[in-house]
């Protein structure tokens, strides 16, 4: 090990430091069950997470066999309906919203923070709880027959002609929503209420302060998807009128509340996502982030645009021509932060000191890869290019850049860069990075003829096309094969390495932040001494001597 | 390369404006995203990790270089934007002399139906070099009508009319796809445009109908017995209806409307909506007893109404009248002209 990295833990105990950690404090079902250890919560959401992450792509590989051939001939047209309706709802319900979030918010954020805990850690279990209620109605759903709406439960269609299951799907859906309402509520009071003394805004890590962002935008944005579903519900079932012309609605009006929502929600999905990469670029080139405030504030400031620019999911749905302009025109606006971030994170790797470990092989996939998914977003975005591209596989394929090669990139390097911290063990090196290195040409192959495709002509959702489309699908389901081995490989080595994995130590990377000042893996209350924070955020020389004292002391 | 495009066929008005723009946007978007790949390989490959380099040197970001990327971008965005929304109001605003066809979108089928009369389903036939506008609705969820080869496409919705329009280039065939998701055979929901010469288009307009769209559209007019209310002169009991078409009219709670698609739809499946100022809301609603190819002969019948010669009837309330002929040519004259006042439907 080299000058610059600790391997001791300042605010522990040395008695304690090898021998008790937060998974040895308590055994037993019932600890894991009923424990308030924001670690522990943070480690049940962990597997959650993982079983849906596993359901979607399930039915995401199912789809892509589907469409090896023009013809449908490998499902009928209501089973690939319903294939690509759960993949969504499960992929965004219950695993983008609260993946980062729920696994690395609830671990990591209280330890960067100094604290023992999350201000309220009953309800942080109760969120737990809650996303689990909601995810039994989703997997009932898939077991009783599946629903197929499409994720965006888009009306007259959801309320009066599909008779699948969507009052369960929706109700599993809303009472999902309440769980992020919990976390993003926990989140806030305890970034303004238990910060370590010292630990002043602008000394807080990035990951805090786009947490803060995305807490703030579930906390505003969330209710309104309850709302949503809610009339979509009563509509369905009471059969008042809403949204179904028939009964006097307008379908239009569901397109405007859903996306007010669900607009939001996509930086829901990618703040967390960013804010992994804010840490990861600073740990793997031992630097100050370049312009921490503008990547601070351009996190704010992409939460507030985003609530702002939600009909741009309607630009041909039926809204006025000069509130397409306006709209359009703040779509424009939101890409600024965004740009603002991915240059700055680029700076960073100026004159730093870059690791090639694998967490980094996934930072630079996702700051390449989230690029294009942004400046495709432009495109979308354009008036003119939006009528011909909307609800093609332009628009599927935007996504995907942004969604799985923007937030599941992060998520990855996130994993693999607080795994040490988590199990205490480290994750074969080369392994990780075989598996980057999969996902990331998986992932082009998969997705980048999806551009080219929805360009030429095709719509997204279609169970069967035509031929001309079928050289560059059978590219997509060839990249969908090896993105598959990428994501299946780290499943079975960071499995293996929890028995057979290096001890990790405190500090592996040699990084900064207070999560790598306590023991791998942490005791249940983090911190012996509450930790004095005198160093600014990425402040290596400072955080290395005052690590140093804090030892001597 | 016709087994394997890369790029769709450019077959429409708009089509090299949309393509222009987009290929701008390719060489901007991707110069700009292989900058940014190429120095984050070169930078992680200079600055790699060393035992000459185990810390980073630090260096303040300096302020103008913040400010750089982030104006400039600003300003490249805002330029985009501006592109995008010219060639959207290209597409938007319909030529005055469009030939005015209907569609009908349901669970899965394209229904179209000619101003002469003539009704396909899953094919249009227009001719090459002449503006085509699409009125359309749909009989139950939402569907969207798109042409890929002329770059256009529009959400067809249950409760209004909205309006799109292309003018082909070339003649030949070309796919007709539904673009919103639509149930079980959302994907079986298409069908094929076919671009023909102009002569060949009246060759094809000459065959066989049931007489013009506005003549099948009087037949249901006295079938549904509107005509019993609705007369030639101001002695009935609902409003006169000849010459109406884009005229504005006061209505009984002091408003005023535009007597255009949406308002006559409106005023046949839900009447008491909206009523002429001096009438009495006496009229049923025809709610569910109409269906959409009715709807659209009916309204291509009140259109086409000529309205009187002598100014005497009531029919004309405000003066402001728009065109010489609002809707007054006979719509069965071989290639129906549009009425010259074109409602922008959103």
């Amino acid at each position: 090990m080299t000058s610059t990295t600790i391997d001791d833990a300042p605010f522990i105990e040395p008695s304690t430091r090898q021998r008790r950690n937060y998974l040895n404090d308590e055994y037993g079902v019932l600890s894991w069950l009923l424990t308030r250890d924001h670690k522990r919560i943070a480690i049940l959401y962990l597997f959650s997470v993982t079983v849906f992450f596993v359901v979607g792509g399930i039915f995401a590989f199912l789809m892509r066999l589907e469409l090896l051939t023009p013809e449908g001939d490998m499902f009928t047209s209501d089973t690939y309906n319903k294939l690509f309706t759960l993949h969504g709802i499960v992929m965004i319900f219950f695993f983008l919203i609260p993946a980062i979030p729920a696994v690395f918010g609830n671990f990591i954020l209280p330890i960067m923070l100094g604290a023992k805990d999350l201000a309220f850690p009953k309800l942080n279990l109760l969120s737990w709880y809650i996303y689990m209620v909601g995810g039994v109605f989703g997997v009932i759903v898939i077991i009783t027959g599946g629903v197929d709406t499409g994720w965006t439960f888009y009306t007259p269609f959801s309320t009066q002609y599909s008779n699948t299951k969507v009052f369960a799907i929706t109700l599993g859906a809303f009472i999902t929503g309440f769980s992020s309402i919990l976390t993003g509520l926990n989140f806030l009071v305890t970034i303004h209420r238990m910060r370590a003394p010292g630990l002043t805004w602008f000394r807080l890590p990035l990951f805090v302060w786009s947490m803060y962002a995305t807490s703030v935008v579930i906390m505003l944005a969330t209710p309104i998807l309850a709302i949503t579903l809610v009339l979509l519900m009563v509509e369905r079932v009471l059969q008042v009128g809403i949204f179904d012309p028939a009964l006097g609605g307008d379908p239009v009006l569901y397109q405007h509340m859903f996306w007010f929502y669900s607009h939001p929600a996509v930086y829901i999905m990618i703040l967390p996502g960013m804010a992994i990469i804010s840490e990861c670029v600073a740990a793997f080139t031992r630097k100050r982030i370049f312009g921490y405030k503008f990547v601070a504030f351009s996190s704010l400031g992409i939460a507030f645009l985003g609530f702002l620019v939600w009909a741009h999911h309607l630009f041909v749905a039926g809204i006025s021509v000069y509130s397409a302009m306006i709209f359009s025109f703040l779509t424009m606006l939101v890409a600024v932060p965004s740009a603002i971030k991915v240059f700055n994170w680029t700076a960073t790797l100026y004159k730093a000191s870059v690791s090639w470990q694998t967490p980094m092989l996934y930072v630079l996939g996702f700051i390449g890869l989230f690029t294009i998914g942004g400046v495709t977003g432009l495109f979308l975005g354009a008036l003119g290019i939006d009528v011909h591209v909307h609800d093609s596989y332009f628009v599927v394929a935007h996504f995907h850049y942004i969604m799985v090669g923007g937030t599941i990139m992060a998520y990855m390097a996130g994993i693999h860069y607080w795994w040490p911290k988590i199990t205490g063990r480290m994750y074969p090196e080369w392994w990780g990075r075989l598996s980057a290195l999969l996902v990331f040409v998986g992932f082009n192959l998969t997705f980048f003829p999806q551009f080219l495709v929805g360009y030429v002509g095709m719509p997204r959702r279609y169970h069967a096309y035509a031929p001309e489309f079928q050289v560059l699908n059978v590219l997509s389901t060839a990249g969908a094969t090896v993105l598959a081995v990428g994501y299946l490989l780290p499943m079975l080595y960071l499995g293996w390495s929890l028995k057979f994995g290096r001890k990790a130590g405190t500090n592996p990377w040699g990084a900064v932040g207070l999560e790598w000042a306590t023991s791998s893996p942490p005791p249940k209350e983090n911190f012996h001494h509450t930790p004095v924070v005198t160093w600014e955020a990425y402040d290596y020389p400072a955080f290395l001597k005052a690590m140093k004292e804090t030892q001597d002391a | 390369m016709n087994d394997f495009p890369l790029f769709p066929e450019q077959a429409s008005s708009v089509s090299p404006l949309v393509d222009g723009l987009y290929l701008g946007l390719v060489a901007i978007t991707g110069g700009v995203s292989l900058l940014i790949w190429i120095a984050i390989f070169y930078l992680a490959v200079k600055y790699r990790r060393r035992p000459s380099n185990e810390l980073a040197q630090e260096q303040e970001p300096p302020m103008a270089l913040e400010m750089t990327w982030t104006i400039i971008p600003g300003i490249i965005f805002i330029l985009i934007f501006v592109a995008g929304a010219w060639v959207f109001f290209r597409m938007q605003r319909v030529p005055a002399n469009a030939i005015e066809v209907y569609a009908t979108g349901r669970q899965w089928m394209w229904k179209f139906q000619h101003p002469t009369g003539q009704r396909e389903i899953n094919s249009l036939h227009v001719p090459v070099g002449r503006a085509i506008k699409i009125t359309m609705a749909s009989e139950d969820v939402i569907h969207s009508l798109w042409f890929p080869a002329f770059r256009v496409k529009a959400d067809v919705l249950p409760n209004r009319y909205r309006t799109m329009w292309f003018e082909a280039t070339k003649t030949g065939k070309f796919h007709i796809f539904c673009a919103e998701y639509c149930g079980t055979m959302h994907s079986g929901m298409i069908g094929s445009v076919i671009v023909m010469e102009p002569t060949e288009y009246q060759q094809w307009l000459a065959g066989g109908s049931e007489g013009s769209l506005a003549s099948q559209g009087e037949k249901l007019f006295q079938k549904y017995a509107c005509n019993t209310c609705h007369m030639d002169t101001a002695t009935g009991r609902g409003p006169v209806l000849a010459g109406l078409y884009g005229q504005s009219r006061p209505l009984t709670d002091g408003r005023s409307v535009v007597v255009d698609d949406n308002y006559i739809r409106e005023s046949i499946l839900n009447p008491a909506a909206k009523i002429a100022a001096g009438y009495q809301p006496l009229m049923p609603a025809f709610q569910g007893q109409v269906n959409e190819e009715d709807l659209i002969r009916l309204l291509s019948y009140v259109k086409s109404i000529p309205a009187p010669q002598t100014g005497s009837a009531l029919a004309v309330e405000s003066p402001q009248s728009r065109g010489t002929s609002a809707g007054a040519q006979p719509a069965a004259a071989g290639a129906a002209t549009a009425p010259a006042p074109q409602q922008q439907q959103q």
